[in-house]
């Protein structure tokens, strides 16, 4: 069932400080980048994907893939939060011998691809998105893209191939927090006028801020925005959203906090939690 | 001596038992990078165009598609040319397709030196050697049309990442009536007691020649295919090197990385003190010819492989 957007914007903290604290305690992780996709993997599980550990093994379902795979561990506190495996088992992250890696793998219950090369994503969900027009099928594909990997060739040719096959079923979420590991992505490989190479590429292209739960609500019910057309959501994003101190650092792509800042983070979503009591 | 007959391509045999196997089976999905005609999928098209996709000239993307696909449920072939689809799209192979466990069939078409004069850029002598390293990945390099075939309707239930590697030229039909195919199971072409000569794909039709020259001289030659390069049969060659004690290996590849590395290590950490040679593509900047020519001029004719045969037996 759907969840109100008052229930999302609350589980959107708890999920920042459970992403916060195993990369705490696992000593590494992809801080800046998880925070900034975690509202809208918050939005997709909780009211959209409806992808759940009963129907997993089934194929005839919506399919999830994280191309950014650097930004596991907020894939892994969501898929967590909806059971898919226990908050004891994601504490083995980065652990000797554990499933719990800085990139997902289909090891971990709930992933679908092996993905942390950057570039692949795409190909995959579009293969995905062939297979259930196919088999004459309703249901969606759904794929994160990072910014920065978005310099990647292989995205665009993927984006040919969806705009040929005619992929409205498939949904491509950017994750635009502007920000890659050794700066501004204007800066390392301008990536702009996304719009309008999306655009051009075929698709239909919805532009909203992906920390906004109820922008994040309102443009993934309304795909297929157009029959036929692939569909792109430019989320644009703050890196390390949430947190004062490590929003729109180049620095927080994957530092991890130290005692201090831990704390201090975890004070800063705690008073912001106090409002949903 | 019988009587050699010579069959076709081994890419024309696939591009029709490919087509065999999609007419029984709908959820058969092939995926091509602009390369239908090379790969003999022309009429697979035409009969079947709901079963085929074009990515057009992005191989990266194929087989990412391909793997996509098969997550799907379907059954997926991703034909490309070898030389493309294990260089340019490697990562993808690795990543989307083996680490991922996808089921995906990819044929490497125009393989090894297929396209001849075309030039380094189109041939395949890495193959072998980086697919090797790959985790969870089946190699088979068919010998004749017998093989060629075999394995394409094994792959349909494979279940399993699969390459397989395909060359254009007519081939020497080296199996007999009934003979067996098993992905992993090497196939002994004539049995010796002399000298072990192995060959995969293409190859092994130069060491057939080579053994019916032999055979003139008196020599008796044990000819294996060994259309698999991984898993590799080690059972198969330990027993046949075993008898022989003398080996060459002969492979359409660089002599880095592939069937006589494979042969070597397996030999030397068995503690045998065998007779060996691996004649392959050597490091260095390849000579512009035909298949035939550069094979024959690299000492891969079946003349040249009976000289090298008798002078490793006088050693």
């Amino acid at each position: 069932m759907a969840k109100n957007s008052d229930y999302l914007k609350k589980k959107s903290l708890e999920y920042r400080k459970t992403v916060l604290e195993i990369i705490y305690n696992s000593g590494a992780g992809h801080t800046g980048g998880s925070l900034s996709c975690v509202d809208i993997l918050n939005v997709l599980y909780n009211n959209f994907l409806e992808i759940t550990p009963k129907n997993f093994a089934k194929k005839n379902r919506n399919r999830y893939i994280q191309s950014k795979g650097h930004s596991v561990e907020a894939l892994y506190t969501v898929l967590c939060d909806q059971g898919f495996f226990t908050k004891e088992e994601l504490n083995t992250l980065n652990n000797f011998n554990s499933h719990f890696i800085g990139h997902p793998t289909k090891k971990v219950p709930g992933i679908e691809h092996n993905t942390g090369a950057l570039g692949h994503g795409l190909s995959v969900a579009v293969g995905l998105a062939i297979a259930q027009k196919l088999n004459k099928e309703n249901f969606k594909i759904y794929t994160l893209l990072g910014d920065g990997e978005l310099s990647e060739g292989s995205v665009w040719e993927a984006c040919s191939t969806a705009h040929k096959y005619k992929l409205d079923n498939l949904v491509v979420i950017v994750d635009r927090n502007k920000l890659q590991i050794t700066g501004k992505t204007e800066d390392v490989n301008p990536i702009e006028p996304l719009n309008e190479k999306f655009l051009s590429f075929g698709f239909i292209v919805k532009e909203i801020d992906g920390n906004n739960i109820e922008e994040l609500i309102s443009a993934l019910e309304e795909v297929p925005f157009k029959t036929n057309i692939p569909n792109v959501i430019i989320a644009n994003t703050v890196k390390g959203s949430g947190v004062s101190f490590i929003e729109n650092q180049i620095s927080w792509h994957h530092k991890v906090p130290s005692k201090e800042e831990f704390e201090k983070a975890n004070l800063e979503l705690e008073s912001q939690l106090k409002s949903y009591e | 001596m019988s009587e050699i007959t010579t069959g076709k391509a081994n890419l024309e045999i696939f591009g029709e038992t490919l087509l065999e196997e999609g007419k029984k089976n709908s959820n058969l999905i092939v995926v091509t990078s602009d390369s239908r005609g090379s790969g003999k999928i022309v009429p697979f098209g035409k009969e079947l165009p709901d079963q085929i996709i074009e990515v057009g000239i992005a191989e990266q993307n194929l087989v990412g598609v391909c793997s996509g696909l098969a997550a799907g449920g379907k059954i997926v072939f991703g034909v490309s040319p070898a030389s493309f689809l294990t260089a340019r799209s490697l990562e993808q192979i690795k990543n989307d397709v083996a680490y991922s466990d996808q089921p995906v069939t990819l044929v490497g078409i125009s393989a090894g030196i297929s396209y001849g004069q075309l030039g380094s850029t189109h041939h395949s002598l890495h193959d072998y050697a980086v697919l090797r390293t790959i985790n969870n990945l089946t190699i088979v390099s068919p010998a004749d049309n017998f093989e060629a075939s075999e394995v394409i309707k094994r792959a349909v239930s494979f279940n399993k990442p699969l390459y397989i590697r395909y060359g254009k030229k007519p081939m020497i039909n080296l199996h007999k009536k009934g003979s067996n195919f098993e992905i992993g199971k090497a196939s002994i072409i004539c049995e010796g007691n002399d000298i072990t000569i192995i060959g995969t794909g293409e190859t092994v039709q130069r060491a057939f020649l080579a053994s019916r020259i032999l055979k003139e001289d008196g020599v008796n030659a044990e000819v294996i295919s060994m259309h698999t390069i991984k898993p590799f049969d080690e059972d198969a060659l330990m027993k046949s090197i075993k008898k022989t004690n003398c080996l060459i290996s002969v492979e359409e590849h660089s002599i880095y990385g592939g069937l006589g590395e494979c042969c070597a290590s397996l030999i030397s950490q068995a503690g045998y003190n065998t007779k060996f040679k691996i004649l392959g593509i050597p490091d260095e900047y390849m000579i512009n010819g035909s298949q035939a020519d550069v094979l024959d001029h690299y000492d891969m004719s079946p003349e040249k492989i009976s000289d090298i045969s008798k002078s490793l037996l006088n050693q």
